[in-house]
């Protein structure tokens, strides 16, 4: 059997673990409700992180790495990056599978024909952890964006009622939080 | 120095943070920026009269507390006990059920326990109990009660911020308790102390001095209304005459000041103007003021004798202009003072008379005391006796949803009106999840004098469940039109939804109205009130 198989036969139990690590970081109380509450409007925090870690999980299995992870990992990421976590605690999730899976499948990888299915896996998850920076810092950057376009909106009128309104710069009017605004 | 650590040391490191497994009286909390507006300066305090105005910093130590704060705050809050039933009853009878624990939004949105409604209220009762019940003062923390101490003041002010007294737990709470009636006597308290933020109490200064929130002077007021009388020339060749101060109208108008000067609430002021140009041939005698130029009242979130005399301004002006009674515009927390505390504050207006729609007849019988109209009920009620002529096609490019702003759904029951008028002047409409709608709807995150930039952090976690839900009808339906009826929301929304990426925009409903309103004598209109081209239109813009 090779890892991949592994992986996907433990696909629930690892989940389950990896569910719980990324909920650690919050209090108690949150953690309890984050888990226990299932219906997703009234609880996203736990719906968007239980959902984007399987999605995360289901494309490392994959040959090839597409350029879903980054979105993937941005939901997430765009939850923790207003919450009271450092960006250490706020990505301390991504090891963490590793560990997961060290301890799911104990010796087994140490067996020659894993090992070497392994160390790429592994190599993944370290990929992984640094997608989870940028999209860590993707979103505490929209965040600041988000400041100064309020400013700027609040007293638009008044200034273009003043005579001394200011536009955007034509070729950046298609760039919103530094993304390209396609409405 | 560091040591080197074994291999099966580092095996054993864990890599989660400790957990919050202690009480909640021994976890301390620590402020952070983002999460908290800045302090109010002394000046807009003084303006007001407000005690203890000086200079200081929430992230400082030191808060320059006068030096008996601790004897100001219990004998505040002994005063209140006395004064007000509702808060000793609901000091009293809280059983601890949970029922509105997971309800709050910045719970929902943060994981803090202090943000549910019943921790962050026992931040405040663990107070009542040590020093007004004997339980307390004899058992002490084992009744749960806790000194006042520096620490516990700043952190109880911190939470107090973090309620936006949107009273969505208090729709759960099995005894009724409402949680936004704790946190406005709590803000009250440090009120006592100087300890206000900025966001509120500069408003508050300026609506006292000059009538409206961003301290704009008449000329200004009415320079910026004749802009859009400007504007809507160009985008339907007609051209509106608003009267301003006129003694002898029938009706004055009321709208929040952030209507007439923040995109995109400027596009539902301009909704205002044409319907009521609209409406000038069928009989409507009304008339703007310069001075009550604020629907909102700020003053509501520092104090109940503030929230009076803002309030008293609008009934002031409206005796002074001699009208019969008032139309409110698309506000939130204004009309929950109206609706539930202006008749205690200011009441009763008998020198108004009981509103009824000069077009219509009909007799607005629920406001025969405050005589003060929501113009939601004023338009329903024009659609349903067919006096509007309307075209809901030009609409049809936005697909829309409609948030239930708190304080209208909660304070006033305002669920149906709204959504009457979209659906007659839009095609396309889709509601979000029950859950998160009509008594059960969600805060902006920035109601209550929240909605500063300084504490974008605690408005996005506040504001997420609100847009998750703007997110999944956006994906299944393509709604791409967030309407709502509060200026604090159209002020709040546009970033909320830019930074869950909800795919929607915002606006009032009234400028939905006015997109469709078909106005004699107009030209063949291209443009939306955005002058964004109208459905079909695309390339007519384009030439």
């Amino acid at each position: 059997m090779s890892l991949k198989d592994l992986l996907i036969k433990n696909k629930h139990a690892i989940l389950e673990k990896w569910f719980d690590i990324a909920l650690g970081v919050y209090a108690e109380q949150g953690q309890t409700f984050f888990k226990k509450q299932k219906d997703r409007f009234a609880n996203p925090v736990g719906h968007t992180t239980s959902e984007g870690i399987e999605s995360i999980y289901d494309e490392l299995l994959k040959e090839t790495e597409s350029d879903k992870l980054p979105l993937f990992l941005e939901n997430i990421m765009k939850i923790r990056a207003v919450q009271d976590f450092s960006a250490s605690d706020a990505l301390s999730f991504i090891p963490g599978l590793k560990r997961i899976i060290r301890e799911q499948l104990g010796s087994i990888l140490l067996q020659k024909e894993i090992a070497e299915e392994w160390a790429v896996f592994e190599s993944k998850v370290d990929r992984l952890a640094l997608l989870g920076f940028d999209a860590y810092t993707n979103s505490r950057q929209r965040l600041f964006d988000s400041r100064v376009n309020e400013v700027r909106t609040r007293a638009a009128r008044l200034l273009k009622m003043a005579g001394i309104g200011y536009d955007i710069p034509v070729e950046e009017k298609g760039v919103k939080n530094g993304k390209a605004d396609n409405a | 120095m560091a040591e080197k650590l074994k291999p099966e040391e580092i095996l054993n490191i864990s890599h989660q943070p400790p957990l919050t497994s202690k009480g909640w009286m021994d976890t301390r909390s620590e402020i952070r920026p983002g999460m908290h507006c800045y302090a109010c300066e002394p000046k807009n305090l003084e303006v007001v009269d407000f005690p203890n105005p000086r200079q200081w910093s929430v992230m400082d130590e030191d808060w320059k507390l006068p030096e008996n704060w601790k004897e100001i705050f219990l004998e505040g809050m002994k005063d209140r006990l006395d004064r007000f039933r509702s808060f000793k009853l609901f000091m009293d009878i809280c059983v601890r059920c949970g029922a509105c624990a997971d309800k709050c939004h910045f719970f929902i949105g943060s994981g803090d326990p202090k943000n549910m409604p019943v921790l962050r209220a026992e931040l405040f009762r663990s107070l009542y109990r040590k020093y007004f019940t004997t339980a307390g003062k004899l058992f002490g923390k084992a009744a749960g009660a806790r000194e006042l101490t520096y620490e516990v003041l700043k952190e109880l002010w911190y939470y107090l911020y973090q309620c936006s007294e949107c009273r969505r737990c208090s729709v759960f709470c099995p005894y009724g308790i409402d949680t936004a009636e704790l946190t406005i006597i709590g803000r009250e308290l440090t009120n006592l102390l100087g300890l206000n933020i900025d966001w509120i109490a500069a408003p508050v200064a300026f609506c006292y001095r000059t009538g409206n929130h961003l301290g704009i002077q008449p000329h200004a007021y009415k320079g910026m209304i004749e802009f859009f009388v400007d504007e809507i020339e160009d985008i339907t060749g007609v051209r509106v005459n608003p009267t301003f101060n006129r003694k002898g109208a029938e009706i004055l108008f009321i709208t929040p000041s952030g209507d007439v000067f923040a995109d995109p609430g400027t596009f539902t002021c301009m909704g205002y103007l044409i319907l009521f140009h609209y409406l000038e041939s069928l009989g409507l005698d009304i008339t703007w003021s310069t001075y009550a130029s604020e629907g909102g009242n700020f003053g509501f979130f520092t104090s109940h004798e503030m929230a009076k005399r803002l309030n008293a301004k609008m009934y002031a002006e409206a005796k002074r202009l001699g009208v019969k009674w008032i139309l409110g515009g698309e506000c939130g927390h204004m009309w929950r003072v109206i609706n539930q505390y202006m008749d205690t504050f200011n009441g009763p207006a008998d020198f108004l008379e009981e509103p009824v729609s000069p077009i219509t007849g009909t007799k607005f019988e629920n406001a025969k005391s405050t005589k003060m109209v929501h113009i939601c009920e004023f338009t329903a009620d024009l659609i349903r006796n067919n006096k509007l002529k309307l075209d809901p096609s030009r609409n049809d490019n936005k697909i829309v949803t409609f948030h239930d702003s708190c304080n209208p759904a909660r304070a006033m029951g305002l669920l149906e009106e709204p959504r009457y008028i979209i659906k007659n002047v839009c095609n396309h409409f889709y509601e979000m999840p029950p859950n998160t709608i009509r008594e059960q709807t969600y805060c902006c995150g920035g109601g209550s004098g929240l909605n500063a930039g300084e504490d974008m952090e605690l408005r996005m976690r506040g504001g997420l469940p609100r847009a998750n839900a703007v997110k999944y009808v956006h994906d299944k339906y393509g709604v791409n039109m967030l309407a709502c009826i509060c200026a604090i929301d159209r002020a709040v929304f546009p970033e909320l939804m830019n930074y869950w990426e909800t795919g929607a925009e915002v606006t009032g409903i009234h400028e939905l109205v006015a997109n469709a309103l078909v106005l004699p004598g107009e030209k063949k209109r291209t443009t939306d009130l955005r002058a964004e081209p109208l459905p079909g239109m695309e390339e007519t813009e384009d030439v």
